[in-house]
């Protein structure tokens, strides 16, 4: 197995909160090679969107990256960069899209225009051979009309055809790693299935890296070589999408997984996972997810469980699964 | 008719305290009065020694003590018997806290006595300046009185009832917005007369354009929103849903504007009284009048100083308010105070 | 409904009609010009003929701009439809006058997308649940209210202690639950639920859906359940609708239609949905190409002629029929005798 192109280590991202300073993110650790894809699933608020973010050292004041966090991409200490060594590292090493593309995309220019000048920011081309990239580029993620569209503004285009113009300016750059944070979420079920494909196709003929960042189990069965769930700023089980989705360990993937309605649940209820996520800074002290465990027992809410691992690749954070892992 | 006044008076205390009985119950208000209180201290009192002071001018009835000079017919306030105008009084100018006359040098009647000095027509400056109080307070509260209404009835059933009615209204609105605001005013003013009331009631008719514009965009967001269909769906009538819903929903805006609105006029009335068609008694008059006391040499400053400090930390102070009750009152601070 | 059909429901043990649509429309003007002269119509409910069992629930399925939540508001009158019936007990609702539709009112209901615009954030929530109470004056005082006001907020799980609360005190799923106890207050027989679950998480989506079907059963409700979420309608559903572009194209009982979906779009669509399942995973049916079009401007003949996999001769100029195939109603020409012939050549 090669060296992984992206690592983080011990991840914490604190934001003040009653006075303290509470970690939104805490002590992530993850790991992406070349090539593959990750996901990691969680539902709003765990702080899988804060962890792609901090990557990218894009955390705003007054949220904070903690000195014990490391994150190095393709051997390069992240943190430690400068401004600009880390301008130029987002988009064209790493690059990211998002969930809503019409936020991303400036109302006022159009989408050629846009896609030219990520192209010119990066590379030395000419105006005109610029255009002639970015109609290759619109062809290449199956934009219809791609010369056409080029004059279009983006409140002209569906949101299908704008994922697929941030897509384009996203690839203006042949990133090795690409940050997708939810990138379907907003779409319809048929685009989504489209631009599923289309990542999916584009991956494998760049070879690139996907950290995709989703709440929906279905896109990762779909998408994703890796799974790692998170849940209140921890991440709770990651293993190969066999081994998380197939036999999952820890209390909170199974009560998710088994929450998810189907034609297969029909007529019974489905399970629910007791209770709501704890707000911001009111977490137990030990494992997060104790308030709300079907499985909690004596040292779940005072101690914070240790990683245990179950394979090679699977490995997650619970006391019932220690105790029975130990026995 | 000192009856009018303390009848206003009355009203006023007692529509004050019912409003503060019935915003007591509410939650959200009685956290928002707090939080106000706690971050504007200062200024909410020296904004309520202004009110007392104006509720004192108001306050009047005739009789009492026989003063010279005085017609038994004419109600005086608490203010006027405290300063006993007609008495302390001097000949001429004179410099705050002076001895002498400041044209001549002869001696004063009350040396030492004047605190922000006399006039050109020796009236103590400080008594002017009190007197003004009601006068700003009046052309502030009273034309708010007569616009918020307008703006809100306008403004809401144009939103609301978008159609026809928005057109109409519409229609109003721009018209009334294309017609020089200074040159209506001076026209209703001379149609209706001088007074007070006659003022603020050219300023209010003048006026409520802008706050209506505000309240028709936001009745037309609030009449799109689920709990608003809900109401709908549940068989609750337009005139019910606009009371329970709209209105209170738009109540933060109408206040923060009320406080802009406020120093808006008091600071525009300085110019009508340039024009010459200011109120009797308000700042304005004081310092249109001073004017050529600056030219003179040696300077005479304490008339204009005195209106001009008055009317500057009357507006700082609701500038103040009205800031912290914009953040104060701001729906989406809502969710974070939870 | 033709009489075969009929005898298909009745041996299936399918219970009379609650609610019945028939060729609905409601259309938006899009105005332009100085003079704001009706330009185009946004055809948003073209024709929509729906039945809804007594006791069940009817799941109307379709991607965004396809008109859903439209027939939905329609059937409330919250939108003004342009033609068309909702027969209720059989009246039609749509020809009531405003006073004469209020009492209907009482016995339709809907719960929103959106929990937090849902409820009035000035209002605390015992007075938003008690709304529909004062509107039709159920509870002789406010004493009787509030307490009714209890027994509704328990019935949804919900503390009655905290009925002084304000909303953004609560979370996204217990605002839900407000707003179902809102709508529940007034005693309605059908329930509307648009969109109710789309907002929430999957493991909150899960409480509220359980509720959801323990009132149904409790108190004997029919539900409307409109959604994008094709897993949510396998789980709850009785029966679906699929709409596409203002129009149903294809209708039956779930369990059939999921096994053997008739339309091509019903067929995109299912294939679209990423499934859960690990072996049949990485074949995503790459949905329907394209986009949908303009609903304003929908296209001649089969409205989904420009997208369909399965297009031949009629689609482009006949808009067909929605006809009984096997126990379902469809919209396409593949089904149609007089042009299945073609088709198979």
């Amino acid at each position: 197995m090669s060296a992984p192109i992206l690592t983080v280590e011990n991840l914490s991202v604190s934001f003040p909160a009653a006075g303290a300073r509470a970690a939104v993110v805490d002590g992530v650790s993850l790991a992406v090679s070349p090539g593959e894809v990750l996901a990691l699933v969680g539902e709003s608020g765990c702080g899988k969107s804060m962890t792609a973010l901090a990557i990218l050292r894009l955390i705003a004041k007054p949220g904070r990256i903690e000195a014990t966090s490391r994150i190095a991409f393709e051997d390069r200490d992240v943190l430690a960069l400068k401004v600009t060594q880390m301008r130029a590292l987002r988009g064209a090493g790493i690059a990211m899209i998002f969930q809503e593309p019409m936020a991303s995309l400036n109302p006022v220019q159009t989408v050629g225009d846009q896609v030219i000048e990520a192209l010119r920011l990066h590379e030395r081309v000419g105006r005109s051979a610029a255009r002639d990239r970015a109609a290759r580029i619109f062809e290449r993620v199956h934009i219809p009309d791609p010369r056409g569209r080029l004059d279009a503004y983006p409140h002209q285009l569906s949101g299908g055809l704008k994922q697929r113009v941030m897509i384009a300016m996203m690839l203006v750059v042949r990133p090795r790693l690409l940050i997708a944070d939810e990138p379907t979420t907003a779409l319809d079920v048929t685009v989504q299935a489209q631009i599923l494909a289309l990542l999916r196709e584009l991956q494998d003929e760049l070879d690139m890296s996907i950290l995709l960042i989703t709440h929906d189990f279905g896109v990762v069965n779909e998408l994703a070589d890796r799974v790692a769930v998170m849940y209140a700023g921890r991440i709770a089980e990651e293993g190969t999408r066999a081994e998380v989705l197939g036999a999952p360990r820890h209390p909170y993937t199974q009560g998710l997984l088994r929450s998810i309605p189907s034609l297969a649940h029909r007529g019974s209820d489905l399970e629910e996972i007791a209770g709501t996520v704890p707000s911001i800074g009111t977490w137990p002290a030990g494992c997060r997810f104790a308030t709300r465990c079907p499985k909690v027992f004596a040292p779940c809410e005072a101690e914070v469980p240790q990683t245990v691992r179950l394979s090679q690749s699977h490995r997650t954070a619970c006391h019932d699964v220690a105790r029975e892992f130990v026995s | 008719m000192s009856w009018i006044g303390n009848a206003i008076v009355a009203v006023l205390v007692v529509g004050g305290v019912f409003v503060y009985l019935r915003v007591r119950r509410n939650r959200l208000w009685r956290e928002s009065m707090a939080a106000l209180v706690r971050r504007r201290r200062l200024a909410l009192v020296i904004l309520g020694a202004y009110v007392l002071v104006g509720l004192l001018d108001t306050v009047s009835w005739v009789g009492g003590d026989g003063v010279q000079g005085v017609a038994a017919s004419e109600a005086r306030s608490v203010v006027d018997r405290i300063f006993k105008p007609s008495i302390f009084r001097e000949k001429s100018y004179s410099a705050p806290f002076a001895s002498v006359e400041f044209v001549g040098g002869a001696a004063l009647t009350f040396p030492g006595r004047h605190v922000l000095g006399t006039d050109l027509l020796g009236d103590d400056v400080l008594y002017k300046t009190l007197k003004g109080v009601k006068v700003a307070l009046l052309i502030g509260g009273l034309t708010c009185l007569v616009l918020i209404p307008l703006a809100l009835l306008f403004g809401v059933s144009a939103g609301y009832f978008g159609g026809r009615i928005d057109d109409v209204v519409f229609f109003v609105m721009s018209t009334l917005a294309s017609i020089p605001n200074l040159l209506l005013l001076i026209a209703l003013i001379m149609a209706l007369g001088k007074g007070t009331l006659q003022v603020c009631f050219a300023l209010g008719i003048t006026g409520w354009v802008g706050l209506s514009r505000l309240t028709r965009a936001e009745a037309l967001k609030l009449r799109e929103l689920e709990y608003v269909q809900a109401a709908r769906a549940l068989g609750v009538s337009h005139p019910t849903i606009v009371m329970r819903h709209i209105l209170p929903n738009l109540a933060h805006l109408v206040i923060i504007t009320f406080a802009l609105l406020f120093t808006g006029l008091v600071l525009s009335e300085t110019i009508l009284a340039y024009l010459g068609i200011g109120l009797d008694g308000s700042w304005g008059r004081m310092i249109d009048q001073a004017r050529n006391e600056l030219s003179r040499d040696p300077v005479i400053w304490w008339n204009i100083v005195a209106a001009s400090a008055a009317l500057f930390i009357l507006v700082l102070c609701v500038n103040l308010i009205a800031d912290a009750l914009r953040d104060i009152l701001d729906p989406r601070t809502l969710r974070e105070r939870a | 409904m033709s009489a075969a059909a009929a005898e298909a429901d009745a041996a299936r043990g399918t219970p009379p009609p609650l609610l019945k649509v028939e060729g609905l429309k409601t259309w938006f003007p899009i105005r332009t010009g100085v003079l704001q002269r009706v330009d185009r119509w946004i055809r948003a409910v073209d024709g929509v003929d729906l039945e809804i069992p007594q006791g069940k629930t009817l799941a109307l399925v379709g991607e965004s701009g396809c008109g859903k939540t439209t027939v939905g508001r329609s059937i409330l009158r919250l939108e003004q439809p342009r033609a068309g019936r909702v027969l209720y007990d059989d009246t039609d609702l749509l020809a009531l006058s405003r006073a004469a539709l209020r009492p209907y009112r009482q016995a339709m209901q809907i719960v929103f997308q959106d929990p937090t615009s849902s409820l009035d954030p000035r209002m605390p929530v015992r007075d938003a649940i008690a709304e529909g109470l004062r509107s039709f004056s159920i509870g002789a005082n406010t004493a009787e209210r509030t307490e009714r006001v209890a027994e509704l907020m328990t019935m949804v799980r919900l503390d009655p202690e905290h009925m002084w609360r304000y909303p953004h005190e609560f979370s996204g799923g217990q605002k839900q639950r407000i707003c179902i106890a809102r709508a529940l207050a007034v005693g309605p027989k059908l329930l509307i639920c648009d969109e109710s679950v789309s907002a929430l998480d999957v493991s909150i989506q899960a409480q509220i859906l359980n509720l959801l079907r323990e009132l149904q059963q409790r108190l004997r409700l029919t539900y409307l359940f409109i959604t994008h979420d094709l897993g949510v309608v396998g789980h709850i559903a009785d029966r679906v609708a699929v709409m596409y572009l203002g129009q149903i194209v294809e209708t039956g009982e779930v369990t059939e239609i999921f096994e053997e979906p008739k339309h091509p779009y019903t067929r995109a669509l299912l294939g679209s949905v990423p499934r859960l399942d690990l072996e049949r995973a990485g074949r995503l049916g790459g949905g329907a190409p394209g986009d949908p079009p303009d609903p304003a401007n929908p296209p001649e003949g089969c409205r989904f002629h420009t997208r369909c996999p399965q297009v031949f001769e009629p689609c482009a100029d006949t808009p067909p029929a929605l006809r009984e195939v096997q126990g379902r109603r469809c919209r396409c020409h593949l089904y149609d005798p007089a042009h299945m012939a073609r088709a198979e050549l």
